[in-house]
């Protein structure tokens, strides 16, 4: 199987006042085609780093980063970004916000088409009617879903989100998981997301990576063997509990807190 | 409703205020070549009619084009501080120390400079005045730009352009606005402070003087008053501008 996403032996430093702080530590991650890619690990260990390399935002001091058999050295048209700020812009409405990748990857694309497509994406997240609005009209889930519609809107072959549900209350969150995985069967994309949410990584993921505390090494990797049409349920079943579980501890040993009563 | 209250609360506010003067001369007794009523001032705009438009008409587009220049390199100086911060490190202490010089000291320099350009020195003054504040928050407004909204179009390849024109500018607008206010009025002042200082001026503040030198006191209450309507006009002229390009910037008032 050809893989998608490939990062090849990536180690990467930080240049601080007080000397390099190394954050990725030789690490290896590979996301075939199509496949969904949760990434945990504890805070500040080097994850939203990952992301800019995927994206091509950063160049890392040694290693690869390989997108469809090509190598990554610049950004690429072909990636979509979230972030936990859905970082709308103010002074477009929702409708003008989905379609702002389009202006920049398809410059030539008719208007009538993309409003068309950013609208039938408003239309399968629950935004119907809330084209017109301006941002600061929405709620966070609503505009978190805005930014998933931005985010994917010039369907691009990765989608990288950064902690996207992080700042969101745990049933608008538990909504979203859902949205997200009725995106996913509608149109395919290979995704990497980042989280702290070990039920999201579960709920969402193919494969769920645990990196190491600072400087992140891939410590282990666990294939989720859920159904693809998941629901909320599927969380509370014994193989959902017991991977869940083991993920924990894998995070606890990430931490350095292996030998620690709990 | 809501436009009667709009205007009759702000009519009224004035109309106090110059029922309150007038009392105020009135219960003194002081007479015109000591403070002057308002009640003087129709008559005075009235004698000098053609004169008040005449350097009312002088007074507004030096300002004005002093404020466009100011527009002008203070973008860029903005520009320039806020996407480099070598530009930033060496240009705010020179900025923040030209700032701190009253402007009345640099009317005899430019005075000496440009001798007897008085249009010129006028509108120099003006833009001298008012350009501060548009570059700090043009380079505020720019160099405080969240990474991640720069990062949403630098990952689907977008040049520095093409960010600028559509984040970047657009985002800063509200700053903008917020110091052409300021810098309105500020280039105002600087317009007055030569037309007022430099002999041979033109202009309201040359009006002024002259007043002053007569004894006209009625002549220089109604010159003051011309410039507080010119400088509300001003003000309300950038208002709605600000409306026109940044009104979005505006929550909705519940």
């Amino acid at each position: 199987m050809t893989n998608l996403i490939e990062i090849k032996g990536v180690t990467h430093a930080y240049r601080t006042k007080a000397g390099p702080l190394p954050v990725l530590d030789n690490l290896n991650v590979s996301v075939p085609e199509g496949e969904f890619c949760a990434v945990v690990g504890p805070s500040g260990c080097g994850k939203s780093t990952l992301t800019r390399l995927v994206a091509g935002l950063m160049k890392p001091d040694q290693g690869e980063v390989w997108l469809h058999g090509e190598r990554v050295t610049s950004p690429r048209k072909t990636v979509g970004m979230a972030f936990q700020n859905p970082v709308l812009l103010e002074w477009r409405t929702i409708l003008d916000n989905v379609i702002l990748p389009l202006e920049i990857v398809a410059p030539r694309m008719p208007q009538r088409d993309r409003e068309a497509r950013a609208m039938h994406l408003l239309e399968m997240v629950g935004l119907k009617g809330f084209e017109g609005k301006r941002p600061s009209e929405l709620s966070g889930g609503m505009r978190q879903r805005a930014s998933l519609c931005r985010s994917i809107v010039h369907k691009p072959d990765v989608l990288i989100m950064d902690e996207p549900f992080g700042a969101l209350d745990a049933f608008t969150r538990e909504d979203l998981w859902q949205t997200m995985r009725d995106l996913r069967a509608a149109e395919p994309f290979t995704c990497v997301l980042i989280t702290h949410d070990l039920r999201e990584s579960v709920f969402l993921g193919d494969q769920v990576i645990v990196l190491s505390g600072r400087p992140a090494r891939t410590q282990h990797v666990l294939r989720v063997d859920l159904p693809a049409d998941r629901t909320i349920d599927s969380l509370y079943t014994p193989e959902a509990a017991e991977m869940l579980h083991l993920l924990r501890d894998q995070i606890r040993i990430a931490q350095g807190r292996d030998g620690e009563v709990h | 409703m809501e436009t009667l209250q709009k205007i009759a609360v702000p009519t009224l506010a004035i109309l106090a205020f110059l029922g309150v003067w007038e009392f105020i001369v009135w219960v003194n007794g002081w007479p015109n070549y000591k403070m002057a009523s308002p009640s003087d001032l129709p008559p005075a705009f009235a004698r000098y009619s053609h004169l008040f438009l005449e350097m009312g008409w002088q007074t507004l587009w030096r300002t004005v084009a002093g404020l466009g220049l100011a527009v002008l390199f203070g973008t860029l100086l903005g520009m320039a501080m806020g996407f480099s911060r070598i530009a930033r490190d060496a240009l705010y202490p020179l900025l923040v120390g030209f700032n701190a010089i009253p402007k009345a000291t640099l009317v005899p320099v430019i005075a000496l400079i440009f001798i007897g350009q008085h249009d010129f020195n006028t509108v120099l003054m003006a833009f001298l005045i008012s350009f501060f504040p548009i570059a700090v928050s043009v380079g505020i407004g720019l160099s405080t730009l969240e990474p991640e909204y720069r990062d949403i179009l630098r990952s689907l390849g977008a040049s520095r352009v093409t960010i600028f024109r559509k984040i970047a500018l657009p985002k800063t607008l509200p700053e903008f606005f917020g110091a052409l206010k300021v810098s309105v009025t500020l280039a105002f002042i600087g317009t007055n402070l030569v037309e007022i200082v430099s002999p041979h001026g033109r202009g309201l503040g040359a009006l002024f003087k002259s007043g002053e030198t007569n004894g006209d006191y009625p002549l220089m209450f109604a010159v003051l008053i011309a410039l507080a309507v010119l400088g509300i006009v001003l003000y309300y002229a950038v208002v709605a501008l600000e409306r026109i390009f940044a009104g979005w910037a505006e929550r909705p008032q519940s």
